[in-house]
């Protein structure tokens, strides 16, 4: 009976951020099976830690489940180590990796439809170092507090403030420079 | 307010993180500078097409119905009050090293096999806290190194009033506070860092149990090093990978504060 209640009670709780479980996973995973399947672990392990939750902000308590089942996730399935991330480190590389890539360069007449069409934003995001798109995705996409966002992502709130400032930044000059590029052939 | 300090508030402003005091400065600002009204600008744009470019992906309509009907495993039985008094009664010091030993071995076993142990004493509760809180990322409630920040968090979450410093120029720097649950017990939780070493401080008032020992207890389990000292009224249990003799600094110093 009492596990009755507490499925009903972590259903409600849990049940309304499904879509926001899901969102988050897909930016991170970059794949839909995969992001069903993280969604999936996510509620067991939730479930399981559910006791734990005494807060009103069950929506924060799911997503940074979410978040860490993602990063756990992507690391077994590329096996990498797991690299420290250096907050001021300089991005010149992926600058590089993305000014190559074919699908975004083109000559100046598209560049206006490709602003207007929403594959630029998503390609650009996509290829977003993963501590950058996810402060992106739960700010813009979520609307969550920097509060909520630094509970998620577990660190302090000013690290969120100066991760989205170079997340921004970034987006800003990946678009800028293809407003600018010349056109390849 | 400058154009320096504009752009380094700009983000928190566009995403009304402000206070109405920095708002109404910024906004006097802007009415004379141009440049940061053009800087804005830009930044309000970009905001936009991610907004509204970037794409929000609902779950498929297969999975909540998956989900409401998940078979979740049942909850692990609850701590034996009964039991745990009887561990409290024979608690002595003396004869910590034996009855100890024995005890861990079976905790231990049991962490491992996943299965809750019948017995769960307060260094196992401490430990399975601490784990827990690193696996989830939900470290703390209150993310802040400012003291003035979290301790105010704790009032009327608690009933006592923990005593909060940060210790970043000792090398410990503060990263916030949460709420956790020992066994019955409502704890607060700072947490420390010390280099790469997470480190989770549990306190609680001295007359809510007897369990922590007078003097000062440290122990090791599944490879976590504890240590337990009674402190400003307080019970202090101490939980991290980081070794036994960096926590002693740290207890030294969260006496000291």
């Amino acid at each position: 009976m009492a596990d009755q209640n507490k499925t009903k009670r972590f259903n409600q709780v849990a049940l309304p951020h499904l879509d926001a479980a899901y969102n988050l996973a897909k930016w991170l995973t970059q794949n839909p099976q995969d992001a069903e399947d993280v969604v999936q672990e996510s509620f067991i392990k939730a479930f399981r830690h559910f006791e734990g939750f005494h807060g009103n902000e069950g929506k924060a308590w799911l997503l940074a489940i979410v978040r860490n089942t993602c990063y756990t996730w992507l690391q077994a399935k590329k096996n990498l180590p797991q690299e420290v991330f250096d907050e001021d480190g300089d991005h010149g590389e992926f600058h590089r990796q993305f000014a190559q890539s074919p699908s975004l360069s083109g000559n100046p007449e598209h560049f206006m439809e490709q602003m207007l069409e929403r594959d630029l934003i998503n390609k650009a995001m996509g290829r977003l170092p993963g501590e950058f798109r996810e402060v992106l995705v739960l700010r813009e996409l979520e609307g969550l507090s920097y509060n909520e966002i630094a509970i998620i992502i577990g660190t302090p709130i000013g690290t969120v403030m100066s991760r989205l400032a170079r997340a921004r930044g970034l987006m800003g000059e990946l678009l800028a420079r293809h407003f600018n590029q010349e056109p390849t052939r | 307010m400058n154009c320096e300090n504009v752009s380094n508030l700009v983000h928190a402003y566009l995403d009304n993180e402000l206070d109405l005091p920095n708002i109404l400065a910024i906004e006097a600002h802007l009415e004379s500078c141009p440049n940061c009204r053009a800087g804005i600008a830009e930044l309000s744009a970009l905001q936009g097409a991610i907004r509204k470019g970037a794409a929000y992906h609902a779950a498929p309509e297969s999975l909540r119905p998956r989900l409401q009907h998940l078979d979740y495993q049942p909850a692990p039985k609850p701590v034996k009050a009964g039991g745990f008094k009887v561990w409290l009664a024979s608690w002595q010091l003396s004869k910590l090293a034996a009855a100890y030993a024995v005890l861990m071995l079976g905790i231990g076993l049991g962490w491992q096999l996943r299965q809750p142990p019948t017995l769960e004493p307060l260094p196992s509760a401490v430990v399975a806290s601490h784990i827990r809180s690193l696996m989830v990322d939900h470290l703390t409630d209150v993310a802040s190194s400012d003291q003035h920040t979290v301790k105010p968090w704790f009032n009327g979450k608690l009933d006592f009033s923990p005593q909060v410093s940060d210790l970043a120029p000792q090398g410990f720097p503060l990263l916030g506070g949460r709420l956790d649950y020992l066994d019955k017990l409502t704890v607060t939780a700072l947490v420390y860092r010390r280099r790469q070493h997470i480190i989770n401080v549990f306190i609680w008032p001295k007359a809510d149990d007897a369990a922590t020992p007078l003097g000062e207890f440290s122990s090791t389990l599944n490879g976590y090093n504890l240590l337990a000292f009674k402190a400003h009224g307080m019970n202090y249990w101490l939980v991290s990978d980081l070794n036994a003799k960096e926590l002693l600094e740290l207890k030294s110093l969260l006496v000291g504060a």
